[in-house]
């Protein structure tokens, strides 16, 4: 049976991936997502583009475990959410300027993947996306009860946009964008650096054949918890930047639809695309403010219906199948 | 004791839900190998379905008991030919995927048509009140709950071991490659058993109208717990799906009553406890849950 990560792209469609083509094509594809990055709070409201920037990171996290571990995590909104909270508490707390806050709360999303995973990784497949599931919803259950620190349902409040004192960037979306964006890239190179090492190697090796890996001697729990961990890391930068951006954290940043809606962005992306996460996270996030502002109420609809229809039709994602197109025209 | 008996009456209830539908999900595993997403939304379904027959054309609960659940099943049965079976040949992950996408259509799709407030239900006046068993007033819901779950468990029991259809679906459930070298056609099977699991998750579902609050939501909490009850109980066993389903209904009982700020979580410390000793859970055999 073929895993979910291999299942859309064949192998050798992936090694040529992997490989890049010929580097103008990498240039062309990085300057490309660059201006894009840097030209998006002209072309859509600002705190919108940082929505889409956080969880295009958020996406890219997953897709570190999903496309190249092949674990399917339903539970990294602890992460995401674990992350928003301990930033905002840092930031509310200690005054410190937000990338400070920030990293302090990826630093946490680790910490909270460490017990996780460790209990996660025992299992892989279908096992897996329960266990972490339920892992995550205990975690949603426990900030729920914490209200004295977490301020429960109501969410917590007034998380402080501190930056050095520079007025712009603390009071205006358009400046903060710019100020939270490197953050952003520099989470998106460290897992194009981990996906490119040969560390990601390894995690390919189990991901394809766990049993030849470890015959090999390599410790496959203590790698897939290794990915497990970096993959929350990721994911708390991308949720604190989410939290310090909206300047509050609400409790369904930690519920099983924010895991779900990640998973979505994807899938919509392409698995093990890394990249094409980016384009499922714009695409859903223009989507539900679009749907928002229109009045409709039914959102789940359309992005439950979207969600069936990839499953269904369209399992190699948006990249995915450009980049299949794309392979195969070069090679006839 | 009095407190005790009251509480293990109350878990037992509770997990009358958890068992029923939990036996739902591990009969779909079983033979489909699909983690159905969707039960949760369809135990949500289940329970709005009796709500909305109460209201319209005044269908009491007894009679809900039996069309609601056979509505489920032709209903299943539609999702598995229209949806569920395209994915069967590939990573059992696509079909949660998918049964995840249908979930969030069909609570919007509810949420739209019947709003977020609750929908009414009351339950026969037979049903109401409490007996007094050694002392202890004890809600007759209650302990109606439990005695229909039993019943079914039961019966659902005695149509695995001593009918041939039981045997058949057993045979795939264990065996799914040994049972098609002997000559079995599994596939046949696949249709009638998401039905029936459908089927189960709805009488879940009606079971709790009269006992829950329902709305769209309600099984967007229930369909987490019963994932811990099938890892507790050991995925696609069917003795661990409903023994795990009251262990957790217990759980969950005495937790409110004694702890009531960790209740929810004791339910996942149970299962991260399952998962370090005996990682195939209570019931499960250890080469069954890769």
């Amino acid at each position: 049976m073929t895993s979910i990560a291999t299942a859309g792209a064949s192998v050798t469609e992936q090694h040529a991936a992997i490989a890049g083509g010929r580097p103008w094509q990498r240039l062309v594809l990085l300057a490309v997502g660059l201006l894009v990055a840097l030209g998006l709070p002209w072309f859509v409201y600002p705190p919108v583009a940082m929505d889409i920037a956080a969880w295009a990171l958020f996406a890219v996290a997953l897709d570190l475990l999903l496309g190249y571990c092949g674990l399917l995590s339903f539970g990294h909104a602890a992460f995401w959410g674990g992350s928003a909270y301990a930033t905002g508490l840092i930031a509310i707390h200690f005054g410190v300027p937000f990338p400070v806050a920030v990293f302090g709360g990826a630093l946490f999303a680790m910490l909270l993947a460490l017990p996780i995973g460790y209990l996660s990784v025992k299992r892989s497949g279908i096992y897996f996306a329960m266990v972490t599931l339920a892992f995550a919803q205990m975690l949603f259950f426990i900030a729920n009860q914490a209200s004295s620190l977490t301020g429960g349902e109501n969410g917590l409040q007034g998380v402080p946009r501190s930056f050095f004192g520079i007025e712009a960037v603390e009071t205006d979306s358009f400046f903060f964008y710019y100020a939270a964006l490197p953050i952003i890239l520099l989470g998106m190179w460290a897992a194009w650096r981990i996906v490119h090492s040969p560390f990601g190697r390894v995690l390919v090796a189990i991901r394809d054949n766990a049993p030849r890996a470890r015959a090999l001697g390599y410790d496959v729990e203590r790698y897939k918890l290794i990915a497990f961990v970096l993959s929350a890391g990721l994911s708390g930068l991308a949720g604190g930047v989410f939290a310090v951006s909206h300047g509050f954290v609400a409790l369904p940043e930690l519920h099983w639809a924010t895991s779900g809606e990640v998973v979505l962005m994807t899938v919509l992306g392409g698995i093990g695309t890394l990249w094409g996460g980016v384009i499922g996270a714009g695409l859903i996030v223009l989507l539900a403010d679009y749907l928002a502002s229109s009045g409709f109420d039914g959102i789940g609809i359309v992005t439950g219906g979207v969600f069936m229809t990839v499953v269904l039709l369209f399992r190699r994602g948006i990249w995915g199948t450009a980049r299949h197109l794309w392979l195969t025209r070069r090679r006839s | 004791m009095n407190a005790v008996l009251q509480y293990t009456v109350q878990g037992l209830a509770a997990g009358s839900f958890y068992a029923l539908a939990a036996l739902g999900l591990a009969v779909i595993f079983g033979v489909l190998g699909v983690v159905n997403f969707a039960h949760g939304a369809f135990y949500m379904l289940g329970a709005v379905a009796a709500a909305v027959l109460l209201d319209t054309v005044g269908m009491s609960l007894w009679l809900a008991l039996i069309v609601v659940p056979l509505l489920m099943l032709v209903f299943g049965m539609l999702v598995e030919r229209l949806l569920v079976q395209w994915l069967l040949p590939l990573d059992p992950l696509y079909n949660l995927l998918l049964t995840f996408g249908l979930t969030l259509l069909l609570v919007d799709l509810v949420k739209r048509r019947y709003g977020v407030s609750g929908l009414p239900y009351e339950r026969p006046d037979v049903l109401s009140g409490r007996i007094q068993v050694a002392g202890v007033g004890l809600p007759i819901y209650q302990l109606f709950v439990i005695g229909v779950a039993l019943l079914v468990c039961l019966g659902v029991w005695l149509l695995m071991t001593r009918t041939r259809v039981g045997m058949i679906v057993r045979a795939a459930t264990e065996r799914p490659e040994l049972a098609g070298a002997l000559g079995i056609n599994v596939g046949r099977w696949v249709t009638p058993v998401f039905g029936f699991g459908v089927a189960l998750a709805g009488l879940a579902g009606v079971l709790a109208a009269p006992f829950r609050a329902i709305t769209a939501e309600m099984g967007s909490d229930f369909i987490i717990i019963l994932f811990a009850v099938v890892v507790i109980g050991g995925l696609g066993s069917i003795v661990g799906a409903v023994a795990g389903g009251f262990l957790v209904g217990l759980v969950e009982a005495f937790g409110q009553a004694y702890a009531p700020t960790f209740a929810q979580v004791l339910i996942f410390v149970l299962m991260a406890v399952v998962v370090l000793a005996r990682p195939a859970g209570l019931f499960g055999r250890e080469e069954a849950t890769a």
